[in-house]
């Protein structure tokens, strides 16, 4: 029964990524592209973890919270440029 | 995997955490997707990074946890870091929204369209404040 909730719960992460994926591809704006990849990233974490609940191991815990990290900081870097043009406060 | 040791009632209770988590990522790509303005589009996936992370991280901390004997907890790290950090860079996301487009601002409570403050200091922030205005103190 948990091997088939994990299977559905994995195809409902994957239909939340291809919704995203078509935010990203149609996106008016370039932050509206910024936030459909923060939530390809969220949704990329959830992943991995099934993954390793599928597999019954914890080896994908740390791809898991690299994941997380590498995620906040692209998002933040990505709309402070797109925002004010540069990453640190020169004045 | 020794999913026949568990409990029924277990199995239920971690496939729910499993299958909310999930239907949250639906739930918030599909606002993502279909909401018109970009505030509410980014009001919509900050579901997903509590609720679906949380519940996906429930089910596998209840579940490591059982068919291992210990308490694995090393998903809390995960939660606390998504749970902290997404509030964060949905701020930043917002103010460079507002400051690529500074019309999109609203006007300030108790204040009409037209006497909304101005962003540049000068003398026409001063006339339209007109005493309500903060500057108008010193």
């Amino acid at each position: 029964m948990i091997g088939m909730a994990i299977s559905i719960a994995l195809l409902l992460f994957a239909v939340a990524m291809l919704l995203a994926t078509w935010r990203l591809l149609q996106g008016p704006d370039i932050l509206d592209r910024v936030l459909a990849l923060e939530t390809l990233y969220t949704n990329a974490i959830a992943v991995v973890i099934l993954l390793g609940l599928k597999f019954a191991t914890q080896l994908y815990f740390e791809a898991a919270l690299l994941m997380a990290m590498l995620g906040f900081i692209g998002t933040v870097v990505t709309a402070r440029f797109v925002g004010r043009g540069d990453l640190i406060d020169h004045d | 995997m020794t999913a026949a040791e568990l409990p029924r009632w277990l199995e239920i209770l971690i496939s729910g955490m499993l299958l909310l988590g999930g239907f949250t990522a639906v739930l918030g790509a599909l606002g993502l997707v279909r909401f018109r303005t970009f505030f509410t589009r980014l009001h919509a996936p900050t579901k997903t990074s509590t609720l679906g992370i949380g519940g996906v991280l429930l089910g596998s901390i209840v579940y490591l946890s059982w068919i291992s004997d210990l308490a694995v907890i090393h998903q809390v790290l995960i939660a606390m870091f998504v749970f902290m950090t997404a509030p964060i860079s949905a701020h930043q996301m917002a103010k460079a929204m507002l400051d690529a487009n500074p019309e999109m601002r609203p006007p300030l409570p108790g204040t009409t369209e037209a006497q909304a403050p101005r962003h540049e200091e000068g003398e026409a922030g001063d006339q339209a404040g007109s005493g309500s205005n903060r500057r108008s103190q010193d």
